[in-house]
């Protein structure tokens, strides 16, 4: 298992080092720092003494990739990719091309993202399984009735299944802009229930995040109950189910014994992907409520154009994209004790 | 005539489809399952929903120089015959039938005196000349008449066709899918009629906050929607079938490769690589002024390049699910077989695995749609989406989300923007529904 473990972890150095380049390739190459400065200093009247002193600011005054000028090792040390990928390795992100630090930033304000994402995350899971499992049921009343299989036909536990996917189908279909903008209108500006945006600290900030919770839990319910839906249903025409039923078990304790444990695999393994990469936040939501996060420091880096910023969070969000692959294969083997790993 | 670069793209595209439809006519494997789409009601309507999207986006791609233009500008073929549409604009904000402006100002009264109030509209309702007794009734009769227009227009067609149409023809139109198709085909022709009839009189959706009718603005956003649905497929695709099959089929080195490089693209946050790339267009974009003379050619270069790298960010899935169908079909007796006889790699590809994993590619094309009109929307916001000047329901919302909190609200814009995309994500939602379901062998043997 240790072993295992650290062999994944080296095996993630390449694919590490794959996502600098790339992004190197993206900020640096595609666009020249000068290209950069000059953005930074506004387009036009910029002087070549403007450009060079930025440049020098922000650690771009050596060459790309080879420096000729420098002496044995510094070669490639003394390169911009060199020393922007080794502070991104260590997880020293430096300064941002306006000049904050970006290490302290980010520590700050992963805290809000987290407290917006995780109760998302966890209240959507509970719903949408709850309402997969309505659906199951509903379905399976009426089989049983029958004793044969035959759903997508007339009956009442079959309309409301039929109705219900209907459901599902139409609230995927609407953007998640108008969730947030319909939720924020409806329950922050006529009911005034809670405060349309804004963030503070501790529990204090209980109030401002009851609605981004409740729209994000919202939104992600058709896509969601949905897909649950499938999975159970996957689970429900396998033949162990179908001896549970022969023992004489009823439905629902067919469902919440023997079939609810089991498509919580593929569910629980899904959850982990996506557990570290909560700590990134939700682009949308945060900046819709002002949360300051790090969704919203993202969009905010991409709207005043700093690469650096946005450099250190494309890294970042690759090493929490990492650790979730990581995390779930160890999962597996937790939950499903045939999975062994080696 | 002006092709744009998204212009030829699309005419590739239609190209495409028709060369594969001729290929795969008659085929009987690929018969069963149209004919299974035919018979479901859900899915013929929202295709024909879709198609009717779709024409209205091919008459926004035809783009040409007015002869008789001085402004140097390009337009549609919808944009022509909604001349009217385009040049009506007001100063500000009004609502949809609305004959005064939004917000107050000095009027000039006839006698010379200045008045505080809100002025009549330049455009909207400017026949009328007693808006508050008139205004209903002219509704409700241009309305009832343009209705009416569409309704006899449409059944005089559906009459001809009924004329020309063989004998056995005549039975399957009478099948009730195809009477569900052809009421939705009369609702929609006779309510699109009604529409164009009102908006030379009336702003019907109101207009934005520069003036310009919001009704006009939907509908020239259908193209942005459809281009970066259907264009970002087409690029992607090559990639996603070509690396999939060579990865699942080859295996070794190959597949470590592919792997390497789809794990590694799938490792960046989506909408990060999205954001860097579209940053460096804007870059790119700037210092290159010269080269995009139009505003309309501008931001037709930053469209397709953000279909490109939705292209480059969205392939992995797929990708990653034909490698593993080309791994199991690897395995299978006839591909062993043909080897065994001795058929050449490259062949067996072609003959054997890749039609064999068509489905696949087909499901995920009709389900990535709607997403990725999705996506558009979302990004816009953050402003990495469209060029802020193209027409796109991303951009009607972000221009509309700041203003809700006015009072009265500006509703309008939202409105537009959220029915026009909502009925063009539910009639794609549904209908890969249906193409899931016809073409897919899991849930063809047991529903």
């Amino acid at each position: 298992m240790t072993q295992y473990i650290i062999r994944r972890l080296l095996y993630s150095l390449p694919l590490l080092m794959g996502v600098n380049i790339l992004t190197f390739v993206l900020f640096f190459v595609v666009n020249s720092p000068d290209d950069m400065a000059r953005m930074q200093l506004g387009q036009k009247h910029v002087t070549e003494q403007a450009i060079a002193n930025w440049k020098q600011q922000h650690g771009y005054d050596v060459p790309l990739l080879w420096n000729d000028s420098a002496q044995g090792g510094g070669k490639i040390t003394d390169t911009v990719f060199y020393q922007k990928s080794v502070g991104l390795f260590l997880f020293r992100f430096g300064v941002s091309d306006s000049g904050r630090n970006i290490g302290a930033d980010i520590k700050e304000r992963a805290w809000p993202s987290l407290a917006v994402a995780l109760p998302t995350l966890m209240i959507g899971l509970l719903v949408n399984i709850c309402f997969a499992l309505m659906m199951v049921l509903f379905r399976n009343s009426y089989i049983s009735k029958d004793g044969v299989y035959a759903a997508g036909q007339s009956g009442a536990g079959a309309a409301l299944e039929h109705a219900g996917i209907v459901l599902c189908v139409i609230l995927m279909s609407i953007s998640s802009l108008f969730y947030i903008i319909g939720g924020q209108f409806v329950i922050g500006k006529v009911l005034r229930l809670v405060p349309i945006s804004g963030y503070d600290d501790g529990m204090a900030a209980v109030k401002f995040l009851i609605l981004p919770v409740l729209i994000g839990v919202f939104s992600g319910i058709g896509s969601g109950t949905r897909w649950y839906r499938t999975l159970f249903l996957e689970e429900v025409g396998k033949d162990y189910v179908r001896t549970a039923r022969a023992k004489g078990l009823s439905e629902t304790q067919t469902l919440f014994r023997h079939v609810l444990p089991n498509a919580m695999i593929p569910i629980l393994t899904g959850v982990v992907v996506v557990l570290p990469l909560l700590f990134m936040g939700s682009l949308i939501m945060e900046s819709f409520f002002s949360i300051p996060g790090l969704g919203s420091y993202t969009i905010d880096a991409i709207n005043s154009q700093d690469f650096a910023i946005v450099r250190a969070m494309v890294f970042l969000g690759s090493v929490l994209y990492v650790i979730g692959l990581l995390l779930t294969d160890i999962s597996y083997t937790l939950v499903d004790p045939r999975v062994r790993l080696s | 005539m002006v092709v744009l670069w998204t212009d030829a793209l699309i005419y590739l595209l239609i190209v495409v489809i028709l060369a594969l439809g001729l290929h795969l006519r008659g085929k009987e494997h690929i018969k069963r399952p149209l004919q299974q789409i035919g018979r479901s009601k859900i899915g013929m309507v929202s295709l024909v929903v879709l198609l009717f999207f779709v024409l209205i986006g091919l008459l926004d791609s035809v783009h040409f120089k007015p002869t008789d233009d001085t402004k140097n500008e390009i337009i549609s073929l919808l944009d022509y015959w909604a001349t009217p549409l385009r040049e009506h604009g007001e100063k500000t904000y009004s609502a949809p039938f609305a004959t005064k402006l939004y917000s107050k100002e000095m009027i000039a009264m006839p006698d010379g005196s200045m008045q505080w109030g809100y002025p009549r509209l330049e455009f909207g309702g400017r026949h009328l000349n007693n808006p508050e007794t008139e205004k209903i009734p002219d509704i409700l009769q241009k309305a009832l008449y343009g209705l009416a227009q569409g309704a006899s227009l449409i059944v005089f067609f559906m009459l001809l066709m009924w004329g020309l149409l063989a004998e056995q023809h005549k039975r399957l139109m009478l099948s009730s899918t195809a009477k569900t198709v052809l009421a939705v085909v009369f609702v929609i022709v006779s309510f699109s009629y009604a529409l164009i009839y009102l908006s030379p009189y009336y702003h019907v959706f109101g207009t934005d906050k520069v003036g310009e009718d919001v009704f006009y603005q939907a509908v020239k956003s259908i193209r942005t929607g459809l281009v970066i649905g259907t264009l970002t497929t087409l690029i992607m695709l090559p990639m996603a079938i070509i690396f999939g099959i060579l990865a699942g089929f080859f295996r070794g080195w190959v597949d470590d490769v592919i792997q390497y490089i789809y794990t590694t693209l799938n490792s960046i946050p989506g909408v990060l690589l999205i954001a860097a790339s579209i940053l460096m267009v804007q870059v790119y974009m700037a210092s290159h002024e010269s080269d995009f003379t139009s505003v309309i050619v501008r931001a037709d270069t930053r469209l397709l390049f953000l279909c490109m790298i939705l292209g480059v960010t969205s392939w992995t899935g797929l990708c990653r699910l034909l490698r593993a169908e080309t791994l199991k079909l690897r395995e299978m007796e006839y591909v062993q077989a043909a080897s065994a006889l001795g058929v050449k790699q490259g062949a067996i590809l072609l003959r054997h695995i890749l039609p064999n994993v068509m489905h696949i590619v087909l499901i995920s094309v009709v389900l990535d749609f709607s997403s990725l009109v999705l996506a558009e929307a979302v990004l816009s916001y953050i402003n990495i989406g469209v060029d802020p000047t193209s027409y796109s329901w991303g951009n009607m919302i972000n221009g509309a989300r700041l203003e809700m909190a006015r009072e009265p609200v500006v509703w309008w814009s939202l409105t537009a923007a959220f029915v026009f995309m909502f009925a063009l994500v539910l009639a794609a939602n549904l209908f890969a529904d249906v193409v899931q379901d016809a073409f897919d062998p899991r849930r063809s043997g047991n529903e």
